[in-house]
């Protein structure tokens, strides 16, 4: 069982039957009053997410979800598409488990897998991914103040917000979790 | 040269490069940790430059840098507050034989003992024993508490008055905020706070009325409180304790509202049972003379008008241990000691402990606790 202080993002817990991950947490304590772990959950079955606060003391019980390294194929109807490389075993997970980031997957992507009951059921990106520019205009010249950005269209058909330094045929790093320009890298 | 910046002083910086260390002229802006070529500074400090993962090499953001900066000159200007008042600064045990017995902190065994998780205990002693103003800045350790406000190891400023009423420690601690932060408390995301003196104050029972929309007397049973708490539309168990019923809809509504409020709030008479050690009102015993002090949702420091009655504190602390019994929490022997001095007398008295990383926090629009501090628990 997991006590509050196992609380982290990621940890996978059963609760009425559901598999879930915390996806958010903050710990709690009213001076004089009793300690509790604020925790958003994901249902890693149909992505709703709830919000519950777990007094420290109380025990979640540990889901029982394994993880496998596959490779994105492609994407067919709402479904994402991925193979295990080594026994060619194919299988989809729902693309709404992965949200906006899903438009930042590539053909052979490695990503990991979590099984749930024998059955693909949730997707974990790499934090970074690299793409390359496809579309973007030039940069207006002069206008050098702060933080200005335009935006960029990448291989995947993604839409980045990017400095205006960006050019057609860039290669981008990219942060799945934030969906957002990190830098432009080497190719 | 080129090189990483190692130290600036005035006008000298000593840059080390490929080849050794130099002293060159330091330029306007150069920091520590900055790449630096000839007079031109390459590359500022910063994120970018965590170590690779595996580095043993300590690297601190300039966001961080700055804050500790920071919080070395806040340091600096607590102790001159303190002494233009006319407080004498004290040291006590870090390692004592009977920790604090409040029932929601655990404090981690060490030694022959614990370590404190406040150093009130031992203060007052001292307030018994002949000082009449007194403050200390220490470390204390709350067992299990991690959090963006919470750190298990961290640092207290905790003061006491004699001869005094909550009026006074409430000047000493606008003077003190106002002082570090100079004048404008910084949450973060730019919002910031007037901290100016006068403080707005407001009763915990007007509070809980005006958002929770429940109505606390302070001597009605749990379950009148679980009752009108419910009625408020606010979820608790049944059976709930009577401080769980306060505490839920304390933290549903109340704390929200506090955190919007665009000035610091003393939020004062607190209902008889979360007393703690503070002493009850004269003209209500079913509110004691205790206030917390908030600066945009952040619980910067709790007071009391201590309790100075032995045979009261005598039975709290029994209410204490029977709680902490039927609650499954570590048990504490009493604080003999304490009760001997009370036995002997203190004076009236009044005191506070106010959270030093948290006013930093206030001070430099850090929002987590960790920027404050030079090392957070995972960086040990």
């Amino acid at each position: 069982m997991y006590d509050t202080s196992d609380i982290r993002k990621g940890l996978k817990v059963l609760m009425d039957g559901n598999p879930w991950t915390v996806i958010e947490f903050q710990f709690v304590k009213p001076g004089k009053g009793a300690a509790f772990t604020r925790t958003r959950f994901k249902n890693l079955l149909n992505g709703n997410t709830k919000e519950m606060n777990i007094r420290s003391g109380e025990k979640l019980e540990p889901a029982n979800v394994d993880q496998r390294e596959m490779t994105f194929l492609y994407k067919e109807a709402g479904d994402l598409v991925l193979m295990d490389q080594t026994s060619y075993e194919q299988v989809s997970v729902s693309a709404e488990m992965v949200g906006q980031a899903a438009d930042l997957m590539k053909d052979n992507l490695p990503c990991t897998v979590l099984f749930f009951n024998e059955r693909a059921v949730d997707i974990q990106l790499p934090t970074f991914v690299q793409l390359e520019v496809t579309a973007s205009e030039p940069g207006v010249r002069g206008d050098t103040s702060g933080n200005v950005q335009k935006p960029a269209t990448v291989e995947t058909g993604a839409m980045i917000m990017v400095p205006l330094f960006i050019r057609v045929g860039d290669m981008l790093k990219i942060d799945t979790r934030s969906h957002e320009y990190v830098e432009r890298v080497a190719k | 040269m080129k090189g990483r910046v190692l130290a600036v002083d005035g006008d000298v910086a000593v840059i080390r490069g490929e080849r050794g260390d130099a002293r060159v002229a330091a330029q306007a802006g150069w920091r520590p940790g900055d790449l630096v070529d000839g007079r031109v500074r390459v590359r500022a400090f910063g994120a970018a430059d965590y170590p690779a993962p595996g580095s043993e090499v300590m690297r601190l953001p300039r966001a961080r840098l700055d804050a500790l900066h920071a919080r070395a000159r806040a340091l600096t200007e607590v102790r001159a507050l303190f002494a233009e008042r006319g407080f004498v600064e004290v040291e006590t045990p870090l390692l004592v034989r009977a920790p604090g017995l409040e029932i929601h902190l655990d404090a981690v065994p060490a030694g022959d003992g614990w370590l404190i998780t406040s150093p009130e205990y031992q203060m007052k002693r001292l307030l018994a024993g002949g000082f009449e103003r007194i403050y200390q800045v220490c470390k204390c350790v709350r067992g299990n508490e991690r959090g963006a406000h919470h750190a298990s190891e961290f640092t207290m400023i905790e003061w006491y008055r004699a001869y005094a009423e909550l009026d006074a420690i409430i000047d000493d601690t606008e003077a003190l905020v106002a002082r570090v932060c100079t004048g404008v408390a910084r949450l973060g995301g730019g919002r910031t706070i007037d901290v100016t003196p006068p403080w707005p104050r407001l009763s915990v029972r007007d509070a809980m009325a005006r958002w929770a929309g429940v109505a606390v007397a302070g001597d009605e049973p749990a379950a009148a409180l679980v009752a009108a708490v419910r009625a408020a539309g606010i979820a608790i168990a049944d059976g709930a304790a009577w401080d769980d019923a306060f505490f839920a809809a304390f933290v549903a509504r109340v704390e929200p509202a506090i955190a919007a409020l665009d000035r610091p709030l003393i939020l004062e008479d607190w209902p008889a049972p979360l007393a703690a050690l503070a002493r009850r009102r004269d003209d209500d015993p079913r509110v004691a003379l205790r206030f917390e002090a908030y600066i945009g949702g952040l619980e910067l420091a709790n007071a009391f008008g201590e309790l100075t009655d032995p045979v009261e504190q005598r039975a709290r602390f029994g209410d204490d241990v029977r709680i902490r019994g039927e609650r499954g929490r570590d048990q504490y022997p009493v604080d003999e000691k304490l009760l001997a001095a009370l036995d002997e007398g203190l004076p009236p008295s009044a005191g506070i402990a106010l959270g030093f990383d948290r006013l930093v926090m206030l001070a430099t629009g850090m929002t987590d606790i960790r920027g404050v501090l030079s090392f957070a628990a995972d960086e040990r």
